[in-house]
């Protein structure tokens, strides 16, 4: 019989603690950010979109291996040492890169292309709102040479390949004959 | 007396009678829109987030905005559906909510039908809500829905009972069933109102437990009747379908809604007649002019309003045999204690 | 009111069917794609199957093909709501295989960063659970208290719900320089908000009636199935992996364990796994004071991350204290680049498993609240 009137007091009492909390939220400030007119600020280090420097990429393919669902694309031509520029930050530049490709369908922003870059090409930027109509306006290329400059550079490549090569060729004939004469006496 | 004072400006019947039956649509129409919007701000505010925004001026447009939005959807009938049925059930819904409208005395002046049982007839007219729903529950053919409106209808009939205690004890109070009479009664200070004992001697102070006992009561019922939280199992969770609204669509189930807002404002003016004083003004006669005294009516419901959209959104729901409980086994034992007090009070007085 | 009740059935008197209900993929709660089979009897279940597998994405095969750090991505997403503490017992499995010992700055970061994720997760936990119950306000009010934490997070690793952010000996970027005020801050924050949900939600006379007394799970069934976390210690066991068998340095903190004492009805109802879950979140708090004031501010957290994780040849079963729960990690590894098998004991799979069990006999609308009480993740359920 207690417990009965018990649990209609109860009941009484807690609703109405309820309701003063629920009065009390009623007229405290509301925490809401109406975007797009405003926005949140986010951390720099967000990662966000990602973006590629062509000119500090060397095309080492640490990035490609490091991507856990293998959404980049990387193919390169070998440069000639020695007659190409440096990159931006002033180190040797080993390879051309011809086509570099990030799905960002596919990109799971885990951030594990960013860290083995040695020349802090790839990074994070704070950029969200890049939504497309399309799956394949995805696909963004940051780096695509043109078919004739591929062209040329491969013609440049081979041309200094087949001047290392004479170069390699006479320098044996010019061993060998000397054996020969060494023999010979 | 409306229909008096309209009828002598107007000599056509015919017209006296439908511009009186507009009047209170018109209103009902306007409080609907403002208590959508109400609700959604309220609801927002309470949870410390905006709500609409966009429409109008700081959101508010909306309810426009979704009246529009219910006009132009398309209006589906299901193949095995009762037809006949399935489309007069919002409608009988919310005739039985608007036909409380005609005894609801907004002054002592604009009644449109000033009947002796004003009361009686208030309370039986809005059990047709209860035909409505069962009907739309049938009608839709589904079985989820059929569950839903029984559940509905055993809620709704089990807190009838309570309900009627409530507004027998006043009653008997008031010694009349007429609205505008028990309103009358109740002018003056607000001590004077029913829910503090009604006028009377000053050793009413010891009954005012029972009275506000009572009105506790009729307020708890009356959320059950208009299915809000805590007792919104049927729209709520019935078998994780919408109940016996799931099969409607478009105009109709704009119906459902509006029906269900104004039995809001149905019962939140009987608990301001009944307990709180009606068109009086609370502070005797300052500010107790002809055009003052509807607004204070319309500023009391208001708030009964308010409070129901409060508990809302504070309360989790209740379990269906537990809220069957709490009607027969608190709610009505407790009626009849407040009863049998008040009744001792009167033969005192 | 809410006295236990013993319903038995006498099927021979009763000549009424019982009705297979679908309770299908989609959901109104959020606990993801989940079917269950219900089979009723007017209004009380009598069984119940779940049919899982809806969310189920291979992770354990694609493991096999990947490098050692490139698998932790994976892992964030098997329980989504707290995904430091997902990364923890892998890491840690490795770093015991490789013979790593991390510098005390990490072991401090990865204590704050898993306790700071442990409130998030029962933040929503008791979220979703008063949502099952009817009450849409304490939803808000908590996510908008999680929003600081993940603010933090966000600051720290640059993502705010799948964080990638444990490396093999220690963590991926150095703390910031307003670190731990910041995280003093959240933490006198949740203090002061917290109880309110007691008052709104916990101690609501409604909520008690619909909980107090439903979902019984006694000891012996929590501990046969194979329940862990807060599941287990609802039902008045004292087991928490952090005292039992302290990994890291959860042994320096002074924290209590919180187990349920049937306050509002048995012990093992889902009143008691709910309060369990808020209490913990007070602990977490605790812990996380304790660890700002201890942690050296000097030291680079990326000294004794190895150049080449390559695990030596060899088993290993790592396991750390989940939200939910135990989570273990079974890594074979023979030697290569690729661990060889990772198998994952997912805390929200067995603590499912248990659903039949303690639902039986109830009404159809306690069935959700007990499912709400178990607070499942579809991520470690179907991996």
């Amino acid at each position: 019989m207690v417990n009965y009137f018990k649990n209609i007091w109860l009941g009484i009492y807690t609703v109405l603690v309820g309701m003063k909390l629920t009065l009390i939220h009623l007229f405290q400030r509301n925490v809401t950010i109406q975007y797009p007119d405003e926005r949140y600020p986010i951390p720099d280090n967000a990662r966000n979109r990602l973006y590629l420097d062509p000119d500090l990429c060397d095309a080492c393919n640490r990035c490609v291996r490091a991507c856990p669902v293998k959404c980049i694309t990387v193919e390169s031509i070998r440069a000639v040492p020695g007659k190409t520029p440096s990159l931006k930050n002033g180190d040797k530049r080993n390879m051309w890169v011809t086509l570099y490709q990030i799905d960002f369908a596919k990109c799971c922003f885990c951030g594990l292309c960013t860290e083995p870059c040695p020349t802090n090409a790839i990074n994070h930027t704070t950029e969200f709102e890049y939504s497309s109509y399309k799956r394949e306006d995805l696909i963004y290329t940051f780096v695509k040479m043109s078919d004739e400059e591929k062209a040329q550079k491969l013609k440049e490549l081979e041309e200094w390949q087949a001047s290392k090569k004479k170069a390699a060729d006479e320098a044996k004939a010019k061993e060998d004959s000397n054996k020969k004469e060494v023999n010979k006496e | 007396m409306e229909y008096n004072f309209i009828h002598s400006l107007i000599d056509n019947t015919i017209l006296a009678i439908i511009l009186i039956t507009l009047l209170p649509l018109g209103f009902v129409v306007i409080y609907a829109l403002i208590a959508i919007l109400g609700e959604l701000k309220i609801a927002s505010f309470v949870q410390e987030r905006l709500g609409p925004m966009r429409t109008g001026w700081k959101g508010t447009m909306q309810p426009v905005a979704e009246v529009v939005k219910l006009l132009q959807k398309e209006d589906i009938t299901p193949d095995a559906a009762d037809k006949p049925l399935f489309n007069l059930a919002p409608f009988l819904m919310f005739a039985g909510a608007f036909a409380g409208f005609a005894v609801i005395p907004f002054s002592p002046f604009f009644i449109p039908a000033n009947i002796e049982l004003g009361l009686f007839y208030l309370f039986a007219i809005g059990s047709l809500a209860v035909i409505g729903l069962v009907m739309g529950g049938w009608a839709s053919n589904n079985k989820y829905s059929l569950l839903g409106a029984m559940r509905s209808v055993a809620q709704i009939i089990s807190y009838e009972v309570p309900a009627a205690m409530a507004i027998l004890t006043v009653a008997m109070m008031a010694n009349s069933l007429n609205l505008n009479e028990i309103s009358a009664n109740q002018s003056g200070w607000f001590w004077n109102w029913y829910i503090f004992g009604g006028p009377g001697p000053i050793w009413k102070i010891f009954f005012i437990p029972f009275t506000i006992g009572i009105a506790l009561i009729y307020l708890v019922s009356s959320l059950a009747e208009t299915n809000r939280t805590p007792f919104d199992i049927p729209e709520g969770e019935s078998e994780i379908v919408a109940g016996y609204h799931t099969e409607y669509s478009g105009m109709k189930f704009a119906m459902f809604f509006f029906a269900e807002y104004a039995n809001m404002f149905i019962v939140a003016s009987i608990i301001s007649y009944l307990f709180f004083g009606g068109w009086n003004s609370p502070f005797g006669d300052f500010l107790n002019y002809w055009w003052m005294q509807p607004i204070w009516f319309i500023l009391k419901s208001f708030f009964f309003v308010f409070v129901a959209i409060w508990l809302r959104w504070t309360l989790p729901r209740l379990r269906v045999d537990q809220l069957m409980y709490m009607s027969w086994k608190v709610l009505l034992p407790m009626s009849f204690l407040c009863f049998l007090v008040l009744g001792i009070y009167m033969m005192l007085i | 009111m809410g006295e236990k009740r013993k319903i038995e059935i006498d099927y021979s008197q009763l000549d009424s069917e019982r009705m297979r209900l679908n309770v299908g993929p989609q959901h109104p709660s959020t606990h993801g794609v989940l079917r269950l089979e219900v089979e009723l009897d007017g209004e009380i279940v009598t069984d119940v199957v779940p049919h899982i597998g809806y969310l189920h994405r291979c992770f354990e095969k694609h493991a096999e093909n990947m490098e050692y750090p490139q698998v932790v991505p994976y892992i964030d997403r098997m329980d989504y709501i707290s995904s430091m503490n997902n990364e923890w017992p892998y890491i840690m499995g490795i770093e015991k295989l490789m013979g790593i010992k991390v510098p005390e700055k990490v072991e401090y970061l990865r204590v704050i960063v898993a306790e700071l994720n442990r409130i998030a997760n029962h933040q929503i936990a008791i979220a979703t659970f008063g949502l099952d119950a009817g009450a849409f306000t304490p939803l808000l009010w908590l996510f908008r208290d999680r929003e600081y934490i993940l603010a933090i997070l966000e600051k720290l690793s640059g993502g705010r719900l799948l964080y990638n952010y444990f490396r093999v000996g220690g963590m991926a970027n150095d703390i910031y320089p307003t670190f731990k005020e910041e995280v003093l801050d959240v933490v006198k924050q949740i203090r002061k908000t917290m109880p309110e949900i007691l008052d709104l939600l916990i101690n609501n006379k409604i909520f008690i009636d619909r909980t107090a007394n439903v979902g019984i799970l006694p000891a012996d069934v929590a501990i046969n199935y194979g329940c862990t976390g807060p599941m287990l210690r609802g039902s008045g066991v004292n087991y928490d992996l952090r005292r039992t068998e302290p990994y890291s340095i959860y042994d320096r903190f002074d924290f209590e364990v919180q187990v349920g004492k049937g306050e509002m009805g048995t012990v093992g109802d889902c009143w008691d796994r709910n309060i369990v879950r808020y209490r913990e979140v007070l602990e977490s708090c605790k812990i996380i004071e304790q660890a700002v004031q201890q942690m050296p501010t000097e030291g680079d957290i990326k000294e004794a991350i190895p150049k080449k994780v390559r695990a030596p040849k060899g088993e290993i079963y790592c396991k750390a204290e989940n939200p939910k729960g135990e989570l273990g990690f079974y890594i074979v590894s023979d030697g290569k680049n690729n661990p060889y098998r990772i198998k994952a004991r997912a805390t929200s799979f067995n603590n499912l498993s248990v659903l039949p069990e303690i639902s039986k006999g109830y009404m159809f609308a306690d069935l959700i609240m007990i499912l709400g009480s178990i607070d499942i993740v579809l991520g470690e359920v179907d991996r």
